[in-house]
């Protein structure tokens, strides 16, 4: 089942978009899946089901899921698009990385030193 | 889809409720001033205060349970009557149950005295909260009363709830679980006003915030789009609004 995390400071919305996307790209929602419904998604998120419809429309106007008329609601098969979003969040990891690691006196090239002496990459 | 389509419905879609230019004074005393709000279809409503801001006050007037000094209250275009109770279902501040009944008792009296009162939905929520039906209501925790109450409401097929700090006599660990049940058991395109000073606790449930000091509405917003303009949560925005 899915799980989702809720912080007040924020607007939910872009909260469940967030986490949405991160199943969709994740794998863990598959590309061209059905969604379960507005209702049984809003229950599963302890949300307002407005607030998941407002989350759902957002994913739709990215592309990542679309609607079936009659059908309900699709994750896109478009595996290019998934991928282009899986970067935006890798890419975002990785900044988050050097960030830190710049906070704790690394510069770039001794942060991407110490990630290759730790076996992250080859 | 609206459940019972009337006349003025069909014409013109007023709004479910509507307050129009409401005051309500005591003992020279303003405790409603000039409130003018419409609440939508389809949504939860905050309504969020300081202890004697004007909330029950606001909400008993809805429920025609006070008569305004001036102004009125339309429900779907029409003055408050019969009809707008029948589709209002509404949980006061203060606990209304004859504690001589037992749990099965107060269902049967619900049942009796609204024909859109669902027993089936309320025997599967008695057991989802732990209550027995065969319990004496004198014998049960204010916590229990109060779950109990809300039942009672929840189970019952309206356009819109209006719930009074529904969860000030309970414990923190069951009120995310309530807030659940609201959730689960809330009909398409009801709408529901909950009154609360326990806004952390509720805030995630909710579509709208309306902000209330001194018998005046200050703000009516999105409460997303309160937190995005904010940067922080209604909880905090309410607490720096009315910082003493």
């Amino acid at each position: 089942m899915l799980n989702f995390n809720f912080i007040n400071d924020r607007p939910i919305y872009i909260q469940l978009v967030e986490q949405l996307e991160f199943y969709i790209v994740s794998g863990k929602i598959p590309p061209g899946s059905k969604l379960p419904s507005v209702r049984d998604l809003a229950l599963a998120a302890k949300v307002n089901p407005n607030t998941m419809q407002r989350a759902l429309t957002e994913l739709e106007d990215l592309r990542l899921i679309y609607t079936e008329r009659t059908t309900g609601k699709y994750v896109t098969n478009d595996e290019k698009l998934i991928t282009k979003y899986r970067k935006k969040f890798a890419n975002a990891k990785v900044k988050i990385y050097f960030n830190d690691m710049e906070k704790l006196g690394f510069n770039t090239k001794s942060a991407l030193d110490y990630l290759k002496s730790k076996g992250g990459i080859k | 889809m609206p459940k019972n389509p009337t006349k003025s419905k069909l014409t013109n879609h007023p709004p479910l409720i509507e307050c129009r230019n409401l005051s309500k004074i005591i003992n020279q005393q303003i405790i409603l001033n000039h409130i003018n709000l419409t609440i939508p279809r389809g949504k939860i409503i905050g309504l969020l205060g300081k202890n004697g801001a004007g909330k029950s006050t606001l909400l008993k007037t809805i429920n025609d349970l006070i008569v305004p000094t001036s102004g009125q209250v339309l429900v779907n275009g029409q003055p408050i009557g019969a009809t707008s109770k029948y589709n209002i279902s509404y949980l006061p501040e203060r606990t209304y149950l004859d504690k001589t009944m037992r749990v099965k008792d107060a269902l049967k009296f619900f049942t009796e005295f609204y024909n859109n009162f669902e027993l089936k939905r309320a025997n599967r929520l008695i057991k989802d909260f732990g209550l027995n039906p065969d319990m004496h209501i004198s014998h049960m925790s204010k916590g229990m009363q109060e779950k109990l109450q809300l039942i009672l409401v929840m189970s019952r097929q309206a356009e819109l709830y209006i719930l009074d700090e529904p969860l000030g006599g309970i414990d923190p660990a069951t009120r995310d679980y309530i807030l659940d049940t609201i959730l689960s058991n809330f009909t398409d395109n009801a709408s529901m006003i909950i009154s609360t000073h326990l806004i952390a606790d509720v805030e995630r449930i909710l579509d709208e915030v309306i902000f209330i000091d001194q018998g005046k509405i200050l703000l009516t917003a999105s409460a997303d789009d309160l937190r995005n303009q904010h940067h922080t949560s209604i909880d905090e925005i309410f607490r720096q609004q009315f910082k003493h």
